[in-house]
């Protein structure tokens, strides 16, 4: 019965591997700009059930998550910038189309050649018994340097993305001399306000 | 307590059975009770067979796929909440990561709630979505939080471990205000009581707007179930999942889980209706940081215990 | 499943997200290629891992990649409402400032 579990395997990972590259042709060919986030969305989805098969759970699970929530915003996102009606319109801003097409399927073709192509060395170690415990120790022990500096990074990236998106300094609120009280918010409500 | 054991994936139907049974005595406790309440309990089976037999409206260009998979879809991530969520001893799924696939599956609701407004092209349905964004921006990270501290206290993210984690004490009596967050996300992500504005009567019924016929059987099923969904995670998580005197196991999962979701809709009409604008200032200014409190005891005692 | 089905699918949504990369004009359409190829990335680095050496490791090497991917979410984000308040546009080719 081995047989019988390798080859359902594969069907579904192939399965699987179908539906992640056709949702992400259709990112690009839908003309909805809700259909095109919530393909994108089926394509990570797709990504992180063949992540669980090879028996990655936690990042499998948190791709799902981090993703999902992702293209919920992506969303807004689009309908804010795209300007046009997502529904009723025809969506195709592109340029350069061919070069596009060409640089894509001459990338597929080396990368594909290269995995069909390169002999892979034999599989070194075996997984843990817990992979996600193992990966909690990592992370808190001998790889803790790593996300030492992710965090930073992190804090770093909601700090500057903020100074770039927000239109509105300390002053706009607080006033020139930063007594105004309470603050000048184009938004009322909140906390005691 | 013994450890919980998996079962055959065929108790996937009579979970779900189960699932939907709760979500109807909800229902039956939330149509007979607070605001414009029916005597009796019979309101829910008329409106479900009312429902069954009204016709499907539709709208100009509605976006059919992305509408039908925001209404549907709410019942099906309730579901795969419960497939990690212990039911005495017996689990469908004591997947190594539960307390992580529970968090991905409320996540999934922002997805859901926004299609289901974006669907029918209508201006109050959208308004609807983009409220219920706003909101799930506001409680999402209280949530993530308060689903560390058991997660932190038991040193695994294994629901069957949090729950054998509580054998001495129940995670409620040292991590009230994690409970308490978490109690109350449940209720954001169910878009109930204080958190229904993206449903809410000043626009039109936002979201549930324009659905009519099954398809709005299926979302108000799926709001009721997302609500049983939480609070059987809570009683896992939070209320010692099995444990209890004399009765079976199962048998206090499902109680503790019926009076939970109980507690949670009768508090529904005490509450002040929470517009999502300023939700998140509340949410992230006073909640998190006491949230993040909270996980800073448990973290200590963890370590030190 | 085997090394070779993992990477030939990772090189197909990589190639299609390089396609959305390059062609697209509006930049969350650009960001949506670039996901897409991180995407690839996470499953070739997850196939890679499972496939070679499975040693804790290449797991965190997965998580910062994870990471990666939300750093460039959020800063596209914000280049994009940028580009959008002080050009009323959102698209590529009105912001070649840098290219002389």
């Amino acid at each position: 019965m081995m047989g019988m579990a390798a080859w359902l395997e594969a069907v579904l990972f192939w399965g699987l591997g179908v539906v992640a590259v056709a949702a992400g042709v259709a990112v690009f060919r839908t003309d909805s700009m809700a259909r095109a986030t919530y393909a994108l969305a089926l394509s990570f989805v797709a990504v992180g059930a063949q992540v669980l098969m090879l028996s990655l759970d936690y990042v499998g699970v948190v791709t799902v998550l981090m993703m999902v929530m992702e293209m919920a915003v992506m969303a807004v996102y689009m309908v804010m910038f795209m300007g046009m009606n997502p529904a009723l319109m025809p969506m195709s801003m592109v340029h350069s189309k061919k070069t596009a097409l060409g640089v894509a399927a001459g990338t597929f073709v080396a990368l594909a050649a290269g995995a069909l192509l390169v002999p892979w060395p034999e599989r070194r170690g075996a997984p843990a018994v817990d992979l996600t415990a193992s990966l909690g120790e990592a992370v808190m022990g001998s790889k803790m340097l790593v996300m030492l500096v992710v965090s930073p990074v992190l804090f770093a990236t909601i700090v500057s993305a903020l100074v770039l998106a927000n239109p509105r300094g300390r002053y706009h609120r607080l006033g020139d001399d930063l007594r105004r009280r309470p603050a000048d918010d184009p938004q009322r409500g909140g906390v005691g306000r | 307590m013994p450890d919980v054991v998996e079962v055959s994936p065929l108790w996937a139907v009579p979970a779900a059975l189960l699932v939907v049974l709760v979500a109807a005595w909800a229902a039956c406790l939330d149509a007979g009770t607070g605001p414009g309440a029916v005597p009796g309990f019979t309101a829910p089976g008329r409106e479900v067979a009312r429902l069954l037999r009204q016709r499907r409206r539709t709208t100009l260009a509605a976006d059919r796929l992305l509408w039908r998979l925001g209404g549907g879809g709410l019942l099906v991530a309730a579901l795969l909440m419960v497939a990690v969520v212990p039911l005495g001893r017996w689990t469908l799924s004591d997947l190594g990561v539960g307390v992580v696939w529970f968090n991905a599956m409320d996540v999934l609701v922002w997805a859901l709630v926004w299609m289901a407004g974006w669907g029918p092209n209508s201006a109050h349905a959208l308004v609807g979505g983009y409220r219920f964004l706003a909101q799930a921006l506001a409680y999402e990270l209280p949530l993530m939080f308060a689903l560390t501290a058991p997660a932190v206290a038991a040193g695994s993210l294994r629901v069957g471990d949090v729950v054998a984690a509580q054998q001495d004490l129940w995670f409620v009596v040292w991590m009230p205000v994690a409970f308490v967050v978490f109690c109350g996300c449940v209720v954001a992500f169910s878009v109930r009581g204080p958190f229904s504005s993206p449903t809410g009567a000043d626009v039109a019924g936002g979201v549930l707007a324009e659905v009519s016929g099954v398809d709005r059987l299926l979302l108000l099923a799926g709001r009721y179930a997302l609500l049983v969904a939480g609070s059987a995670f809570a009683v896992a998580a939070f209320l010692g999942g099995g444990a209890g005197p004399w009765l079976p196991g199962w048998l206090w999962s499902l109680l503790k889980t019926v009076a939970l979701v109980s507690v949670l809709v009768a508090v529904r009409g005490r509450f002040p209706l929470l517009r999502p604008d300023r939700l998140v200032e509340l949410g992230w200014v006073v909640v998190l940081p006491l949230t993040l409190l909270q996980l800073l005891v448990v973290s200590i005692v963890a370590v030190a215990g | 499943m085997s090394l070779e089905a993992v990477l030939v699918v990772a090189a197909a949504l990589f190639a299609v997200g390089l396609y959305g990369a390059i062609s697209q004009q509006v930049v969350v359409m650009v960001m949506m290629g670039l996901e897409l190829m991180i995407n690839a990335v996470i499953l070739a680095a997850a196939g890679l891992w499972w496939f070679l050496a499975p040693s804790p490791d290449g797991h965190v090497l997965l998580l910062v990649v994870v990471a990666a991917m939300t750093v460039e979410m959020a800063a596209g984000f914000a280049v994009a409402t940028l580009l959008h308040r002080s050009r009323g546009s959102d698209t590529t080719d009105t912001a070649t400032d840098l290219d002389r």
